[in-house]
């Protein structure tokens, strides 16, 4: 076996605009990923950054099959996921899960904490009743609530507490794989580091592998062993959080690192900062050749001809992909 | 610097079905003309509900704003009536707001939306106003301002809602700008063009302006002075290189220990603040941060500190503040 627990290749997923109330006419596609490749090693946490509605999320959820993709493919431990249905799909959704951003709206107000946690095992089948309520009590205890908790309901709980249901929740099934979509987001900054201090904890004793999907790009370099950063549905670099932030290669990943504050004033004081001009165009009109090339500093002629290659700039021992035309 | 405005005591309760709400508690601070300060604190601390209250925008009842004075250009704000206070809000003092999505009508055109405080508080007519508010669009940065006047909200994307926001708060030249976490819902490319804005627009036009965020990063950049606030309470206040470099108050340290750096490397553990904030119905005898604090004493449950000066321009409100001082975790430890 490689040493590859997820193999994504050139996943596309293309959400078409219809026209028309009877007749749907096809009349185009909000491209929110389009073409991108990556792998995932064992045990790894992979990042994956990007600005509000650049196709981060979607990447997650077309990995795990919540949407069917476009194109691509999806290697889980060597097998093709984009060609799986029914009952072989779900066998394999076993290994994989899900830690969703608002702990507010993923938890249903009408069951109880361990149907909650519970309701995983059910699906699966695993266990009789007796021993999933064992398992649930465990599950809390590990993510560090009360286990005597099972019987209250979400609205008990205040959001860092409910992303710890959140993250039992996805651990019930003892999977390899988690998808973390944005899991911090929308706590307060001082619960936010008790999350992924937790997230890393389990990491450690559970050998888990993480695709932790993220807008703040000092959490994700804290968390993150690579990094990849994504911008309008392509990936523009991805590389170790070492190196992305030393040697940024992609002028949009230089800006976005400048953007980011540093809480320390004696820094801020004497800091240049890259500052982005104008939006990101929209998905369903990308601009021709490279999608940052309206937004570019360092844009040449050709940048509004092609799309830049994805390609591997890095020495032997590290990667460090980049598609840029200046390199 | 002269003193622009000077809070004393301000204190504001909800009075709810599950009992008072103690959303801030005797808070004391003034602004000088001309300057940044910035209001720290998580939320449900207190932050927005102190400075709405200033204008008097909290909602009576369920709110009360029950002690306090509020000295601004020598009359007290909370005593004034409704058409008083009309003058001086977006007017005097302006206010831009968290979600710019939300914060704009989305049935009335920009143009029609920046004219209104015009012709209001300025008594210009039609052109006049149009004149000027075509000046305010280029002056946030909006390209085309004679035509955009005629879009509306749902034409502008996040960022340029929130430049149409901060002209409307500029239309009548405050001297006072409150900005409720203005780049919260913002993306963090689009958050640095805002805080360049402000920056920009505040050496420009000369007005103070108090920064409410929950992000110490943004403030490190921006802030000339911070106030830290726990549970509706000032907790700790200091020049903002000060601040960072030897915060006095246990929840600043806290606040800052917790938050990774993009320039420090991984590997080194956050120390989280374990816990929750209490409960602002039934607030704790002594120290609010006490049950959270890992430098408690008998005294911190007992009795709740003030918030004194120990140099001229630095506040805590700590009984051990010299305790915590001397015995901070190290960096990357």
């Amino acid at each position: 076996m490689s040493d590859n627990l997820l193999e994504v290749k050139n996943l596309k997923m293309y959400f078409p605009i219809t026209k028309g109330i009877i007749l749907q006419r096809h009349v185009g596609d909000v491209k929110a990923v389009d073409g991108i490749s990556f792998n995932i090693k064992h045990g790894e946490t992979l990042g994956l950054v990007g600005e509000s509605g650049c196709g981060k999320s979607t990447t997650g959820r077309a990995i795990l099959q919540l949407y069917h993709p476009t194109g691509g493919n999806v290697l889980f431990n060597g097998e093709d996921l984009t060609l799986m249905k029914g009952e072989a799909l779900r066998h394999q959704r076993r290994q994989m899960q899900m830690i969703f951003q608002d702990p507010y709206a993923s938890l249903n107000p009408r069951l109880t904490v361990g149907n909650i946690v519970g309701e995983p095992l059910e699906v699966h089948k695993i266990g009789n009743a007796k021993e999933r309520r064992e398992r649930v009590q465990e599950l809390l205890k590990v993510v560090g609530l009360n286990p005597y908790f099972v019987n209250r309901y979400p609205h008990e709980f205040s959001g860092g507490q409910r992303q710890r249901i959140g993250v039992a929740r996805a651990l019930a099934v003892n999977p390899e794989f988690i998808v973390a979509d944005e899991p911090i987001s929308a706590l307060d900054v001082s619960i936010q580091a008790q999350i992924v201090n937790l997230l890393e904890e389990l990491q450690a004793q559970l050998g888990l592998t993480y695709l932790f999907i993220a807008h703040d790009l000092s959490m994700v370099r804290h968390i993150s062993d690579r990094i990849a950063v994504m911008y309008l549905g392509h990936l523009v670099e991805l590389t170790d959080h070492e190196t992305l932030y030393s040697n940024p290669l992609h002028p949009y990943t230089q800006a976005l690192l400048s953007a980011v504050p540093i809480p320390d004033p004696y820094i801020e004081d004497t800091r240049q900062r890259i500052v982005l001009e104008g939006d990101v165009p929209s998905p369903t009109n990308p601009p021709k050749g490279c999608n940052f090339c309206t937004r570019c500093a360092r844009a040449m002629d050709i940048c509004f001809e092609t799309d830049p290659e994805w390609k591997d700039m890095g020495t032997a021992e590290e990667e460090h992909w980049v598609a840029c035309h200046l390199y | 610097m002269a003193t622009l405005l000077e809070v004393k005591g301000l204190t504001t309760q909800f009075f709810t079905q599950d009992g008072v709400v103690h959303a801030v508690s005797d808070i004391s601070y003034k602004v000088d003309e001309g300057e940044t300060l910035a209001i720290v604190g998580e939320s449900g601390c207190g932050k927005s509900v102190g400075v709405m209250s200033l204008i008097k925008l909290i909602p009576q009842p369920p709110g009360k704003i029950v002690a306090g004075e509020v000295w601004f250009d020598g009359k007290d704000l909370l005593q004034m009536n409704d058409d008083e206070i009309r003058q001086v809000r977006g007017n005097r003092i302006a206010m831009i707001f968290q979600d710019p999505m939300t914060s704009l009508n989305p049935v009335l055109t920009i143009g029609r939306q920046i004219t209104e405080a015009l012709q209001l508080h300025l008594g210009m007519n039609n052109e006049q106003a149009r004149q000027r508010a075509v000046e305010l669009l280029e002056l946030v940065g909006i390209p085309g301002a004679d035509s955009r006047l005629d879009d509306y909200p749902h034409q502008f994307s996040g960022g340029m809602r929130q430049r149409v926001m901060i002209a409307m708060g500029l239309s009548c030249n405050p001297q006072l700008l409150i900005a409720d976490e203005p780049t919260t819902a913002l993306d963090v490319t689009i958050q640095a063009q805002i805080v360049d804005l402000v920056k920009g627009l505040k050496h420009k036009i000369g007005m103070a302006i108090i920064w409410i965020t929950h992000d110490l990063g943004v403030v490190a950049g921006l802030a000339e002075r911070v106030i830290v606030m726990y549970a509706g309470q000032i907790v700790e206040e200091a020049e903002v290189h000060d601040l960072y470099a030897r915060p006095h108050h246990p929840y600043t340290l806290g606040l800052l220990k917790s938050i990774p750096r993009l320039d420090l490397g991984k590997g080194e553990k956050l120390i989280p603040i374990e816990g929750l904030p209490p409960d602002l119905v039934d607030l704790p005898k002594g120290c609010p941060f006490a049950a959270r604090c890992t430098y408690r004493i008998e005294k911190c449950l007992a009795e709740n500190p003030p918030a004194e000066y120990v140099t001229s321009s630095h506040r805590v409100a700590c009984w051990r503040w010299e305790y915590v001082i001397a015995n901070q975790p190290q960096a990357g430890s």
